[in-house]
């Protein structure tokens, strides 16, 4: 494990037995995973082992259909209630799963930004209206954000007018404007070109230092061995193998790790 | 007239580089421009048949162009115009509105609430425009007294209902009900048209549902939504005139009543005419700026507006007689456009067929 600043208490996320299907085809088979308080995991996997429904299944974007995610040990989606009708399991409003998502944040593939905004007000969006701060204060730290991932002077540029790197990055600052205890990315670099990808993970390795939940989806084995303090590595929606980087990538345990690295490598 | 080269000189002249390979070697060679005959064939024709119908409106006096002229700003012709303009907006308004409602339940999880409106859009735009104005302004027939109150329990507020549904109110109704089917599919186009992952994005950022569909959602969908709901509007603001079954004062029936009294048939529609052409126009310019508006996101600068243009320009062609240095608000990119303007224009000329 590599030292980084104090810890957070914040930001344990648990995944407990946890299945999805889509029709007929099992995408998560029984996944139980912990990411600890401020650590970094990088999922690994070949496409379609199911390494983004387990990210949009932390957040709630996919419903599972058995087993459970906890955030600091609430569950995702549900809340336990011991009423009338026994001990169950309510089902969320999407009011507050919507607030439960202001804890995660989530890095797309795509970016995400709405088009029609500028750089800033995509940042400042989330705060004013799902966690109704006041404005001044809001825009205030969101220009502190994009000056963070080397935007200030972008802040009122729109998505279009920014290269992929610079969307991306302006994607992240627009995920920790909510502070989020967990930051989850799906395959942040694989839509950018060659060049760009530095950028991107620079940013990202920054975040990295400040104590937040990182849970990154990426092909960047470089990237995963610098900076992962965990990585899992996921094939035909099950987890095959997880530990140090050191371990994971350079010795790993089973057959199908192993065919995975050389073909990336 | 035309060169042609055989495709193995062609080949040949790829393969291998010009002999004498200095860094600009064609600069000297004067460029002739294409020629394009067939363009100025057509052209002409056209010309010519544009002449004949400028000379055939001028000349034949049984357009009675000062008839024409006389009625265009009678006053009952200016309150009918008037009348047709509060139609077109409130039955706009109410279509649009309810059918942003409808599309948001068709695109709803309840089956109830996406039935209805399928159930809805199907009644309202299968039965003929004409037929649901008549039975609107007959609502009287069928129910004499409308009120306010609990569904099947008690009522609190009585209403004739000829006194609520006069002839505007069966006119917007009728207009407006109908319509509301049309926009119910052209919003839901719209919505269906913004990338998935839009609306996946506000959800992960916690944004509330309302504020999703509101600030991230409709306006991207407005962009498409914009250019066919004013195709509408439009529409409505000419099918205005099919109220004139109603006997209700809009420009058509006016325009009808008065040339019923007087006999001048033509000249009293070309007023008519004149008017929705006139009204129809400021719908197209009032258009052109509610795309640029929502185009925000989608191009990377947005053009500049006629209005703007000529404003550069002119203070382009200013600066160049003076000779003093562009104005700092003019985009140096468009200063640039200008010089190169004059530039192809000076080789044209110069290069031109003599």
């Amino acid at each position: 494990m590599t030292t980084r600043a104090p810890h957070r208490a914040a930001g344990r996320v648990e995944v407990h037995g946890v299945h999805k299907s889509f029709g007929t085809l099992e995408v998560l088979r029984d996944v139980d995973l912990t990411f600890e308080p401020g650590t970094v995991t990088v999922v690994l996997g070949p496409s379609g082992s199911g390494k983004s429904t387990l990210l949009r299944a932390i957040n709630h974007l996919e419903k599972v259909d058995a087993g459970f995610v906890t955030v600091d040990g609430d569950l995702v989606g549900y809340r336990r209630c011991r009423g009338r009708r026994g001990d169950v399991l309510q089902e969320l409003k999407e009011r507050e799963i919507l607030g439960q998502r202001t804890r995660i944040g989530f890095v797309f593939q795509g970016f995400n930004l709405f088009p029609h905004l500028t750089a800033l007000e995509n940042v400042v969006e989330a705060p004013l209206s799902a966690q109704r701060r006041s404005r001044a204060e809001v825009e205030a730290e969101a220009r502190e954000l994009l000056a963070r991932v080397g935007l200030a002077d972008k802040a009122d540029a729109r998505p279009r007018q920014l290269s992929g790197g610079q969307q991306q990055r302006v994607a992240i600052a627009r995920a920790l404007a909510l502070r989020p205890r967990v930051l989850l990315f799906d395959e942040p670099t694989s839509a950018l070109d060659p060049e760009l990808v530095g950028e991107v993970l620079e940013v990202i390795k920054d975040v990295a230092s400040t104590g937040t939940t990182l849970v990154v989806v990426t092909h960047e084995i470089g990237f995963a061995r610098e900076v992962a303090d965990s990585v899992v590595f996921m094939d035909d929606g099950v987890v095959v193998e997880q530990g140090p980087p050191a371990q994971v990538l350079d010795h790993p345990r089973h057959e199908r790790t192993r065919a995975f690295l050389d073909r990336v490598l | 007239m035309t060169a042609v080269t055989t495709p193995g000189t062609r080949g040949e002249a790829a393969a291998t580089p010009p002999p004498d390979a200095s860094p600009t070697p064609y600069s000297h060679l004067r460029i002739v421009p294409a020629r394009h005959p067939g363009r100025w064939v057509a052209t002409a024709c056209v010309a010519v048949l544009v002449a004949m119908v400028v000379s055939s409106l001028l000349t034949n006096d049984r357009w009675e162009w000062d008839v024409v002229a006389q009625y265009l700003t009678w006053p009952s012709i200016l309150s009918g115009a008037w009348a047709t303009i509060r139609l077109t907006a409130a039955a706009s308004v109410v279509g649009f509105a309810l059918g942003t409602v409808l599309a948001l339940m068709r695109l709803s999880r309840s089956p109830l609430l996406v039935g209805v409106s399928w159930a809805y859009t199907w009644v309202f735009r299968s039965v003929p425009l004409l037929l649901q104005l008549l039975l609107w302004y007959n609502l009287a027939y069928l129910y004499p007294h409308l009120s306010l109150g609990v569904p099947f329990g008690p009522e609190f507020l009585w209403f004739d209902t000829l006194g609520v549904i006069d002839k505007f109110g069966a006119a917007i109704l009728g207009l407006g009900l109908s319509q509301a089917a049309y926009s119910a599919e052209i919003v839901r186009a719209g919505i269906l048209s913004v990338d998935q992952g839009q609306q996946e994005a506000a959800a992960s950022l916690g944004i509330p549902r309302r504020r999703q569909v509101t600030r991230i959602v409709l306006p991207q969908a407005m962009r498409s939504i914009v250019p066919t709901a004013v195709n509408e509007v439009i529409g409505l603001l000419k099918g205005t005139s099919i109220v004139y079954v109603l006997a209700y004062g809009e420009l058509f029936y006016i325009a009808s009543v008065i040339y019923g009294r007087n006999g001048k048939v033509v000249p009293l529609l070309i007023v008519a005419a004149i008017w929705y052409l006139v009204l129809t126009t400021l719908i197209t310019i009032v258009q052109y700026y509610v795309e640029r508006h929502y185009a925000k996101g989608a191009v990377r600068t947005l053009p500049p507006t006629p209005l703007q243009r000529l404003r550069w320009s002119s203070a382009v062609t200013r600066a160049r007689l003076t000779g003093r240095p562009v104005p700092p608000h003019v985009p140096p990119a468009f200063a640039a456009r200008a010089r190169v303007g004059v530039l192809t224009r000076t080789a044209r000329t110069s290069g031109g067929p003599a």
